[in-house]
């Protein structure tokens, strides 16, 4: 790891599939958060990584909610040091993909508006 | 069959698609209000921490006549007068009807608090306490929306195309991101409420919903968009050290009541070496600081992060606190101490003036299409002033809810052949597979740097002419090369595909109109036409071809007299 990087790792899979951590090294920046971190990865390495968000600056949105070294925070809040993390998903919510867990309001999904025959 | 049927359908659901969702309800409307984030926190409305404009004239004497004139004369000439008219004389009711909706504006004495705002000549900003304006509005919203008789949420549902036969709206298509399922929605009237496009550029105060989906819905359902030439950059937007939890414009109103100095890189103020006296004062207007901060930079003469110093270390700790409150505390938490460091601030791209072309009903050319918020174009036509940006979404929300309600007992125009749209939408955004996983990411950067340095702050025909030619061949060439393998799940390479397919549109649209208009004017700056030319007091209405071209064509401004009234205090 050279002196300007990072490295985070990252629990990814679908509830189909067994769970597996990826490796990345992301460039350094004093302060950065762990959302900044994975934004990063999915912009320059896999846009595939999923994870939720949408205020990233701002910390109003609360969609960002992860697991960083096992403790729950919000991905935009936790800052990352220099020795990097381990980023999980919820455990307590149903898995999607990746860090996307199901946060959802149960009123507000699709499935609750769709007619019973439709 | 459609997945969902209704009368209006609400794309998008910030402060504008709640209040519409709201307002058609009450009227008897069924309603589906969709957003492709989670309802009421995807987009600008719930990130806005400072004020809102309104002649509510409880604090001073106001009335909304001279809100009006402070909204055209911002506008530099270019206001639909009669939307800016709607918007300040609704803007009080809205603020009184959010008010007994328990939002909680700033009282003292029982009295709606009310401050000053650059552009403002009264004080008539009423806000929320502390920088906390964005999130009461969206909670307050939230709940009456979800107290509404008749309306169904649904979240994470991101619409990707309307259905329009004999230019008459049929609904909407898109995906439900947690299955990956297509979805049409048949509806009479539809509503794009999906916000603006600031993240077109590469520095910006954007969410990652304001990609400019709404303008090029609007465009590929044949309705037309004005005055898409004029992103507005906020000035002194936050640039280092990392700083989460605080709006980026938020430096403003503190550099105004504290006295904050702004120096270059050496450490030196510089507002006065491009004629405008600061030093003490800090009333340089907002475009002059804005050129003299990039100009600094292009000179070599900027911050380590490619911005300016903003410093208020020579005010005492005590002054500070007390000006500052509870949000030193916030910044403390960001490792900010102000009477230690000055922070580095840059111009960021922060609300767009342009938008969709609406009618005094808010109904497009396309009947039943109507838009609201942020997406709709022309009431703040080259400048927006501060403040004005949520009672627009509050006040065209309602109106564009209240319209849209009206065709409710309408027959539908949707047709069974639409039934499969949203199958074929998807279909179109899956390629090969040749999993260029980091190909979908460099393009948006490539696009976000293009905007930033050829139809940013300062704009030339060449470079204009050199983001325009790359912008096409992106949206010809680049884009379609880049569809991604098909996933079900979240699949937010899709996600990804489709938010760029939108926001090449919309970055076509900004670049054209501005390569057109040959002046300066208001938030346009061209280097090589820096005048203000009486010739371009017109708009300019950007459409889609059928053979996938933008054009452009003028109109003439659209005027309303309406003299200023006598101030007197409210009861
Ligand atoms: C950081 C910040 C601070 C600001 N501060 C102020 C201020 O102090 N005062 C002021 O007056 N203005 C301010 N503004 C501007 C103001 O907040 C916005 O103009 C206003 O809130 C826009 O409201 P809206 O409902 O039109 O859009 P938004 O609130 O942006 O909502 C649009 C919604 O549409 C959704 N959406 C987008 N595309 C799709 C799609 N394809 N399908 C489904 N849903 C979609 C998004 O997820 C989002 O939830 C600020 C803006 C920002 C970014
Ligand atoms: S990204 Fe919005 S709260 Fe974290």
């Amino acid at each position: 790891m050279s002196a300007g990087t990072v490295t985070i790792r990252v629990r990814r899979g679908t509830p189909e599939e067994p769970s597996r951590v990826e490796t990345f090294a992301v460039p350094y920046t004093e302060g950065m958060s762990v959302l900044d971190a994975v934004m990063w990865v999915h912009a320059h390495v896999d846009s595939t990584l999923a994870i939720r968000y949408a205020c990233i600056n701002a910390n109003a949105c609360k969609e960002c909610m992860v697991r960083v070294d096992g403790k729950t925070g919000y991905a935009c809040t936790s800052r990352l040091g220099p020795e990097g993390a381990l980023i999980e998903p919820l455990d307590n919510k149903a898995l999607i993909r990746d860090l996307v867990t199901d946060i959802v309001p149960p009123k507000e999904r699709l499935a609750a508006h769709l007619s019973a025959d439709g | 069959m459609p997945q969902l049927e209704t009368d209006v359908l609400v794309i998008g659901a910030g402060g504008a698609g709640m209040y519409a969702a709201v307002a058609a309800a009450r009227e008897g409307a069924r309603v589906v209000l969709v957003d492709k984030s989670l309802v009421g926190r995807g987009g600008a409305t719930i990130m806005a921490q400072m004020t809102v404009a309104a002649a509510v004239g409880e604090w001073e004497p106001d009335h909304w006549t001279h809100h009006l004139a402070d909204t055209i004369e911002a506008g530099r000439g270019l206001c639909n007068e009669r939307l800016a008219a709607i918007l300040c004389e609704e803007a009080p009711v809205r603020i009184r009807e959010m008010d007994s909706w328990r939002v909680g504006w700033a009282r003292e004495d029982g009295r709606m608090r009310a401050v000053m705002a650059p552009g403002h000549k009264i004080p008539r900003c009423v806000y929320v306490d502390f920088l906390n304006t964005g999130p009461a509005v969206a909670k307050t919203l939230r709940t009456q929306v979800a107290q509404g008789a008749g309306i169904a949420r649904v979240s994470g549902l991101s619409i990707a195309d309307l259905a329009v036969h004999d230019g008459r709206v049929a609904g909407a298509v898109g995906i439900n991101l947690e299955d990956g399922a297509p979805v049409g929605i048949a509806a009479r009237a539809v509503i794009l409420a999906a916000g603006g496009l600031t993240r077109l550029f590469r520095r910006n105060s954007a969410s990652a919903n304001m990609g400019g989906d709404a303008f090029a819905l609007a465009l590929n359902a044949g309705a037309e968009l004005i005055d898409m030439e004029f992103p507005q950059f906020f000035p002194i937007g936050h640039l280092a050290p990392r700083l989460v939890g605080m709006d980026p414009i938020m430096w403003d109103p503190f550099r105004y009541k504290l006295g904050g100095r702004l120096l270059n890189g050496n450490m030196e103020e510089f507002i006065e070496n491009y004629g405008e006296q600061d030093s003490g004062v800090y009333t340089a207007p907002r475009d002059i600081t804005s050129y003299a901060i990039v100009k600094e930079c292009e000179a070599g003469r900027g911050s380590p992060n490619g911005g300016v110093y903003l410093s208020f270390e020579h005010i005492p700790e005590p002054e500070l606190r007390l000006a500052f409150g509870p949000v030193i505390d916030r910044l403390a938490k960001n490792g900010i101490d102000l009477t230690r460091r000055p922070i580095e601030v840059a111009p960021i791209a922060h609300y767009h003036m342009g938008g969709i072309r609406v009618d005094e009903r808010m109904e497009t050319r396309i009947a039943g299409l109507y838009a609201a918020g942020e997406a709709v174009g022309g009431a703040n036509g080259a400048n927006r002033l501060s403040g004005n940006a949520i009672p627009e979404a509050f006040v065209f929300g309602e109106r564009a809810g209240r319209f849209a309600a009206e065709r409710r007992s309408e027959a539908g125009a949707w047709r069974s052949d639409d039934d499969g749209r949203a199958e074929r939408v998807v279909d179109g955004a899956h390629g090969s597979g040749r999993n260029n996983r980091a190909g979908l990411g460099a393009l948006l950067r490539e696009l976000q740097a293009l905007m930033w340095d050829d139809v940013g702050l300062l704009r030339t025909e060449e470079g204009l002419s050199r983001a325009l030619d790359r912008i096409r061949r992106m949206r010809d060439d680049d884009l379609p090369a880049l569809a991604p393998a098909r996933k079900t799940r979240f699949d937010h390479a899709l996600l990804d595909w489709l938010d760029l397919r939108a926001s090449l549109l919309a970055a076509e649209s900004v670049a054209l109109a501005a390569l057109n208009r040959r002046e300066s004017r208001g938030a346009h700056q061209r280097e090589d036409f820096v005048e203000t030319d009486p010739a371009y007091a017109r708009n300019q209405v950007v459409t889609l071809s059928t053979d996938g071209a933008l054009e452009c064509d003028w109109a003439g401004i659209v005027e309303a007299s309406h003299a200023r009234a006598p101030l007197e205090a409210a009861e």
